[in-house]
């Protein structure tokens, strides 16, 4: 045979036994084709081919129409088929919105009196500490018809039965509360539950019935979802207010940490929670993870030791556990007996990002807050996984992680205080007239806490979320000016001077004058003309006012509080608030030139007068000065710019016992409005330009010249650090001026000429 | 067989016989070998064509090459009726119920099982008979990148068991067929499809199959039913979806529109008086006499009928009403006219709950307030409304446009918890990303930077030995200054040896690029230990200590902004419609050059990594506008503009005027201006902004004692 021939018939003969191996089996299908006969004639002409099969949606679902539409009879009204009780609360089935349409508020029950049982038992630190921030929080109310949430007075922190904080006879106490009812509409805080050795998550020790818990640790299946809450479990030390800020300082990118994943902590050798831990030491390398334990706690450890706990030991000595917090990029988070861990908040503040360990735990505040933006889970199937997990993680991700561990545990977790309010803003949210807030104002700063949703539905409105809605400050400006003195009226006083300088501002939309003085209101004919511009006086003398006016306007020894030119009046229309002193000297350069240097800062105060804070050593209390200095950290709202939400802040978020330091001193408001922006925004306040004397001294009568005035503002100054827990100003070392200010150019050229020619 | 060979073995022998070249004779027998082979196969081949489809060998092949939907070749399959069912396990989680070693790959993968037709032997019955809304589903997931044709890599199994309607299967009798599948393994890792869960009379609101630890991707659960984090909840989708282009809120007349027909008779009681009373705002209709499910009618019957659901684009919200079931067709459909869903069904688990922020795009009420649902809607203020309405568009059009969407955002959405390192933010699942202006800022802790870590100063040079050590002596003496970086980038000389530059007490460290770019100045070195970055031109010698340490001041105050000296001004030119470049002293601002500017080491990283289009290319081949660039980048990211710090300098030497550099000036500033009409192409918008503010030390020109100030020499030109 020849060779070509050969590998013809070679080539041939495998090309035919590949055609048979992979496309043979066309061959063979069509003899065995199913009952499907109704597909067949689609086949051709282009359909696709579930367009050839019918709906899911079919005759059956017609036929229920049908029923619905013909049977009008009540059998369906009635039928309890739909109305089936389930075995778990649900807020429809085991709340009682009825009792909270108006108003949020939570009432306490006394201290059980002394009876048959014996002494009240004592209440831990804790719990003190809940009851306390509630007391005197403005969800508080002593009248328990008025409340929508009850509180228990007996400490059910601590239910683990072998802990000396324990209460005994929690369900006998219970019985005799007198609004009790099955737990309907209470609330239980709980940071501890089950004992050894099951350390089961639902033993309470005492039935919660259809109370809501407010529980740490808690599994997925054991908490009733949109119910219970999920809190962080705090120590004993934990503060009640303020607390520490995050110790995050620097924001450096990448971060350089030492160590890349860290855990210190104990380990228990047998037992329920054990393995996770116990394997803890596959991960450890003493370079740049370090995850070390220790069987040492308990009596009797030396008794239950395995063969690794004295390497163990060796190793865990070695490591000072602050420092590895605050050297780590990354911190395990690993389940202990229970799911949840102190590990967890600590982390949180160290801002070193968590990796949980934990399965099926409810992280705090799951439904609010979206964990996937400050913390990374792992899992404990996959435990030899997670080094190469936090490897992978790059370093954007990991500067994003870490700053969001920051906002979050300064917004929700600093103090036991914001736990608490964190817990009942999520119930609030829960009730049909209050509205919700998104998932992005919970998640960013100023978090939840400080965004008030009854202010407005948008966020929109406020300051704080602008540029991620792609939006920018409505325009325009409402002058505010609160006459508190009424000097002589002459056709020159201050106050006619100043409503013709704002009147001939292009951004002002509004003047507003607040008549707080003892003498009777001016004709209208005597106010400078305004033209087109609305010039509304209010008289805030005798009666208040009921608009939009909470507790706080109302007087106590009928003089108005002060803080009434904070109030959300319904005039001011704009975002931007111009608020002014009556004797307030600025020209129209000024306030148009400040007025743009807010646009760009619309979330703080953007003004004239600078004022400083710090601290005395001598008298180891905050000091107040007006004197210049090189920085300030107060801009008086005598002349000053901000957004209308602050009013609103101002009047319906503060802490009622500020607002009667305010009100009986009648003095310090705009001390107190400089904290509460800063608390919202951690920024210090703008100073525009170099105008530094702001008032009409000629005036004479101004409480400024008075000295005690000056002492009061000390006082102030202190009672409302002490108050926020912490001192919340900020200093600033710049002020802005227009571009050209005092350049060696024409005066022509620049746009604000007037400013040019004020001096200091 | 044997035969056939015995033949063949003949015919070769005898002829090679005939040939007597030995070489050849070895060649034509291994030829006529193969030729046996060759014919053995054929044969075997044609046997196994003739025998039971079943159970050939090309099947076990097949399985493995990517499945066919092939409505054609279902196969039948009994279902095995000793095969163990249990009952779906309430307590599920993804914790237990999961077998997650089977997902350790590094992505998700879902294996699909063949079309199937499972058949009771003893009645005859089919288990379920395929939909064409299933037959989608099973499309979207083949040709999605879940898919994967092997079962031992796969982590999820997908059935080709239509289950999406429990009205029309035999409930038994898909279990049965669920537990005879080749993998169910107790329904662990499976998903099951199902849209219409329950029937008379309790109507269950999860499928009433024996689905044991199957994740039921079901679209009517209640919060009792769901098990969170485990399940996921799916829209119940409708046939009767048409095509919506977007419908101005003005043009909607109704604040309400209520359309559903099923809605239980006690709340269309509800209704009915609440239309009667606000007969111009809510529109509430009912079913037409032929019961056409594309057609409404008015309850009042002299109005003509309107057409569905295209009648729902008149109402800026509509309402989702409790039915028999939770879950409605009628929810998509309202969403497809971008009406604003209005959801009184209590205890309903909303499609993809876990992941959509529904507060965003949907208005809840529980079913006992039905009666007050107008005063609630009157409450909602317009611009909500709007922004409610876009969040319902942008949702419909991202999640919910057809069963391919769908399918595709339930795997996600499982897909994050499998993998919650690449899950998506909350943020990343309902920020419209279509708007442009909506920006996140990556630097979002609200804090000011620390004084203590100072500033590193990069200075990027060429040749002018000079001025690079004049200015490091300057820098040295900042007291803010950390460290010096000099980017030597020039190639065909070697840096001065580093004991000839001036000694100075802070650290300087000296790094020779490889290629003389520009942006090398924006690398983001390991050298640089803090976050702010003073990158300096190594001419600019007149900025003072005060200025520069004021300058850090500042942007300590300012971190996610770009705080610098020189500033620039971009304005609109009506006449050539182009943007302009303009340096002159104006009023204001919108850039702040880089030849002397503060900036945090993330911009850097975002220069070098993440800057959008070719901007970053494009600069290094034209040696220019390194700078805009920056400016643009920074303020495209944050929406917020550069601060300039203290007065006007002069920045260029005097004597360098002469008639040659003013034309290379000139081509220059040409240059530049295409440049930002180039960056604002790139970046489909105009992202720089302009301010009329700089800032100035507080006590800047005051009557204030000089010794007193921080900061004196301030402002000199």
């Amino acid at each position: 045979m020849q060779a070509k021939k050969r590998y013809i018939l070679v080539f041939v003969s495998c090309a035919f036994l590949a055609y048979a191996y992979f496309g043979g089996y066309r061959l063979k299908v069509s003899p065995l084709r199913p009952r499907r006969a109704q597909h067949e004639s689609a086949k051709d002409g282009g359909v696709q081919p579930h367009e050839q099969l019918p709906s899911f949606l079919g005759a059956h679902d017609m036929q229920e129409l049908q029923l619905l539409q013909s049977n009008q009879s009540k059998s369906l009204d009635s039928s309890k088929h739909l109305v089936t009780r389930k075995p778990d609360c649900r807020m429809e089935t085991c709340f009682d919105f009825t009792r909270c349409y108006d108003r949020f508020l939570v009432y306490i029950y006394p201290p059980e009196p002394l009876n048959s049982l014996g002494a009240a038992p004592p209440t831990s630190a804790n719990y003190q500490k809940i009851l306390t921030a509630i007391q005197e929080s403005r969800y508080y109310t002593s009248d328990p018809t008025a409340a929508c949430l009850f509180v228990l007075g007996i400490d059910t922190l601590d239910r683990d039965s072998l802990s000396e904080d324990y209460v005994r006879n929690v369900p006998s106490r219970l019985a005799r509360l007198p609004y009790w009812n099955n737990g309907r509409n209470h609330i239980i805080f709980n940071l501890y539950s089950g004992t050894w050795p099951d350390y089961a998550e639902n033993s309470l020790g005492f039935d919660a019935g259809e109370a809501i818990l407010a529980k740490a640790s808690m599994g997925v299946l054991q908490l009733r979802h949109g119910f219970d809450v999920s809190i962080p479990l705090f120590h004993k030390q934990f503060p009640l207010r303020a607390g520490a800020t995050g110790t995050v300082q620097s924001n450096n990118f990448p971060a350089n940490k030492k160590y890349l994943l860290a855990f210190k902590g104990k380990r228990y050798v047998h037992g329920i929670g054990s393995e996770t831990r116990n394997s803890l030491f596959h991960l450890h390398n003493g370079r740049d993870m370090v995850l070390v334990t220790t069987c040492r706690h308990g009596k009797s450890w030396r008794e239950l030791q395995d063969n690794r706990c004295d390497e163990d030991n060796r190793e865990y000595d070695r490591y000072d556990y602050e420092t590895l917090l605050q050297n780590s990029t990354f911190c395990l988070v690993p389940r202990g007996r229970r799911l949840g861990s102190f590990r967890f908040l600590e982390a949180l503040q160290a801002g070193c990002i968590p990796v949980l360990l934990s399965n099926a735990w409810v992280l705090p505040f799951e439904s609010k807050i979206d964990w996937k933006q400050a913390a990374i889970w792992a899992d404990e199937r996959l435990l030899l996984q997670v080094p190469d997990i936090v490897r992978s993680i790059p370093a954007e991700r990991i500067f994003a992680l870490r700053q969001q561990t920051q906002v979050l545990w300064e917004r929700y977790f600093g103090s036991i205080e914001k736990i608490v309010f964190t817990t009942f803003e999520i119930i609030r949210e829960r009730l049909p007239d209050y509205p919700v807030r998104s998932s992005l104002v919970w998640n960013s700063s100023p978090g939840a806490l400080l965004t008030l949703p009854t202010f407005a539905d948008s966020s929109r409105y406020m300051p704080f979320l602008l540029n991620s809605m792609g939006a920018e400050p409505r325009h325009n400006y409402t002058a505010v000016i609160y006459v508190q003195i009424g000097a002589a009226l002459g056709p020159n006083a201050a106050l006619y001077k100043l409503v013709r300088t704002i009147t001939k501002s292009q951004f002002v939309e509004r003047i507003l004058v607040l008549w707080a003085a003892d003498r009777p209101l001016p004709l209208k004919k005597r106010w400078p003309p305004t033209s087109h511009i609305p010039l509304h006086v209010i008289s805030l003398g005798g009666s208040t006012r009921s608009q939009g006016a909470g507790p706080t306007s109302q007087t106590t020894e009928g003089r108005p509080s002060i803080s009434q030119r904070f109030l959300p009046y319904d005039e001011i229309q704009t975002d931007a608030v111009l608020s002014l002193d009556e004797d307030a000297i600025l020209n129209t350069d000024e306030l148009d030139f400040a007025y743009t240097v807010w646009r760009d800062f619309p979330e703080r105060i953007v003004g004239y007068p600078a004022r400083a804070h710090f601290w005395d050593d001598s008298k180891n209390a905050w000091g107040y000065t007006s004197k210049w200095t090189n920085y300030y950290s107060i801009v008086l709202t005598g002349a000053a710019f901000y957004h209308r939400y602050y009013n609103y802040l101002y009047t319906n978020w503060l802490s009622l016992l500020l607002l009667k330091t305010v009100q009986q001193s009648s003095n310090c408001e705009d001390i107190l409005m400089n904290l509460l922006v800063s608390h919202v925004t951690r920024k210090p306040p703008i100073k525009v330009t170099q105008r530094k004397g702001y008032k009409d001294r000629e005036t004479g009568r101004s409480p400024w010249n008075d000295p005690d005035h000056f002492i009061q503002r000390q006082s102030c100054l202190n009672t409302f650090a002490a108050v926020f827990g912490y001192m919340p100003l900020i200093r600033s070392n710049l002020r802005m001026d227009p571009m050209l200010y005092r350049d060696p150019v024409s005066n022509l050229r620049k746009k604000y000429r007037q400013i040019e020619l004020v001096g200091s | 067989m044997t035969k056939i060979k015995n033949l063949l073995s003949f015919v070769t022998q005898s002829r090679a016989i005939s040939h007597t070249n030995p070489r050849e004779h070895i060649l034509n027998c291994l030829t006529y070998g193969l030729l046996v082979i060759v014919a053995l196969c054929a044969g075997f081949l044609l046997w196994d064509l003739s025998s039971s489809p079943r159970d050939g060998f090309f099947h076990g092949k097949r399985d493995s090459h990517t499945l066919i939907l092939d409505l054609e070749h279902i196969q039948e399959l009994a279902v095995n009726p000793e095969a163990e069912q249990r009952a779906r396990n309430v307590n599920c989680t993804f914790w237990d119920c999961l077998n997650i070693y089977k997902c350790e790959h590094d992505r998700l993968k879902v294996y699909i099982y063949p079309l199937q037709e499972f058949v009771d032997e003893q009645s005859d019955k089919t288990a379920t008979t395929l939909s064409s809304e299933y037959f989608q589903i099973l499309e979207a997931v083949l040709k999605s990148r879940y898919y994967t044709s092997n079962p031992n890599e796969a982590c999820l199994f997908l059935p080709s068991l239509d289950l999406l309607n429990q009205n029309v299967f035999d409930k038994h009798l898909a279990g049965a067929a669920l537990a005879s599948l080749d993998f169910w393994d107790r329904g662990a890792n499976h998903i099951i499809f199902n849209m219409l869960p329950g029937g008379a009379p309790s109507y269950n609101t999860v499928l009433d199959v024996n689905t044991d630890n199957a994740i039921i991707f079901g679209g009517g659960f209640d919060s009792w039913s769901y098990r969170p984090g485990f399940d996921v909840a799916i829209p119940v989708w409708s046939p009767r979806l048409v095509r919506q282009h977007a419908h101005a809120t003005a043009q909607r007349k109704f604040l309400l529109v209520v359309a559903q027909l099923n809605i239980l008779p006690r709340f269309v009681r509800t209704l009915r008086e609440l239309s009667l009373a606000h007969s111009e705002q809510l529109l509430l209709l009912g079913a037409c006499e032929n019961l056409d499910l594309t057609m409404r009618c008015p309850l009042s019957q002299h109005h003509k009928s309107l057409e569905y659901p295209r009648l729902l684009s008149r109402g800026k919200f509509c309402l989702l009403g409790r039915s028999l079931r939770m879950g409605q067709p009628d929810l998509v459909e309202i969403m497809s006219q971008h009406c604003i869903p209005v959801i009184a069904v209590d205890n309903y688990v909303l499609p993809f709950e876990d992941v959509i922020d529904w507060s965003l795009a949907s208005v809840r009420i529980r079913e006992n307030e039905l009666h007050s649902v107008m005063q609630k809607l009157k409450a909602i203020s317009s611009v909500k409304i709007v922004e409610m309405q876009k969040q319902v568009q942008w949702l419909f059009s991202k999640y919910f446009k057809d069963l391919k969407t769908v399918t595709l955002t339930a795997l996600e959405v499982l897909e994050s918890r499998i993998f919650p390192l690449r899950a998506r933010s909350s943020r990343q699942w309902n920020t419209i990303d279509t708007n442009a202006r909506s920006t996140f800022n990556p630097l979002f802790l609200p804090s000011l930077a620390p004084k203590s870590q100072g500033f590193t100063a990069v200075i990027l040079t060429y040749d002018r030995v000079e001025s690079l050590f004049l200015l490091i002596q300057k820098l040295a003496v900042v007291p803010s200054l950390q460290s010096i970086l000099v980017i030597w980038n020039n190639q065909k000389k070697s840096p001065p040896h580093l004991s000839t530059f001036p000694s100075i007490s802070k650290p300087l460290k000296i790094r020779q690029t490889k290629e003389n770019k520009l942006s090398n100045r924006f690398y983001p070195y390991p050298e640089i230990e803090t976050e702010a970055i003073l990158t300096i031109d190594d001419d600019i010698i007149m900025l003072t200590t005060d200025e520069l340490d004021f300058g850090y001041e500042v942007w300590r105050e300012f971190p996610d902004h770009i705080v610098g000296f020189p500033s620039r001004i971009h304005v609109w030119e009506n006449v050539t419609m182009r943007w302009h470049y303009e340096s002159e002293w104006t009023n204001q601002i919108s850039m702040v050059l880089t030849g002397a500017a503060f900036h945090h080491k993330y911009w850097s990283h975002m220069y070098t990594h993440a800057m959008p289009g070719d901007i970053k290319d494009w600069v290094d081949e034209h040696m220019n506008c390194e700078d805009i660039a920056m400016n643009f980048l920074v303020a495209n990211i944050t929406n917020n503009p550069p601060i300039k710090v203290t007065p006007r300098k002069k920045f260029k030497c005097p004597e360098c005027t002469n008639t040659e550099m003013l034309s290379a000036d000139l081509n220059h500033m040409r240059e530049r201006s295409a440049c930002i009409d180039r960056f604002s192409k790139i970046y489909g918008r105009m992202p720089l902004r302009t301010v009329e503010f700089r800032a100035d030390p507080v006590l800047f020109r005051d009557n204030f004692p000089d010794k007193l100030k921080r900061y004196n020499d301030i402002g000199s030109l």
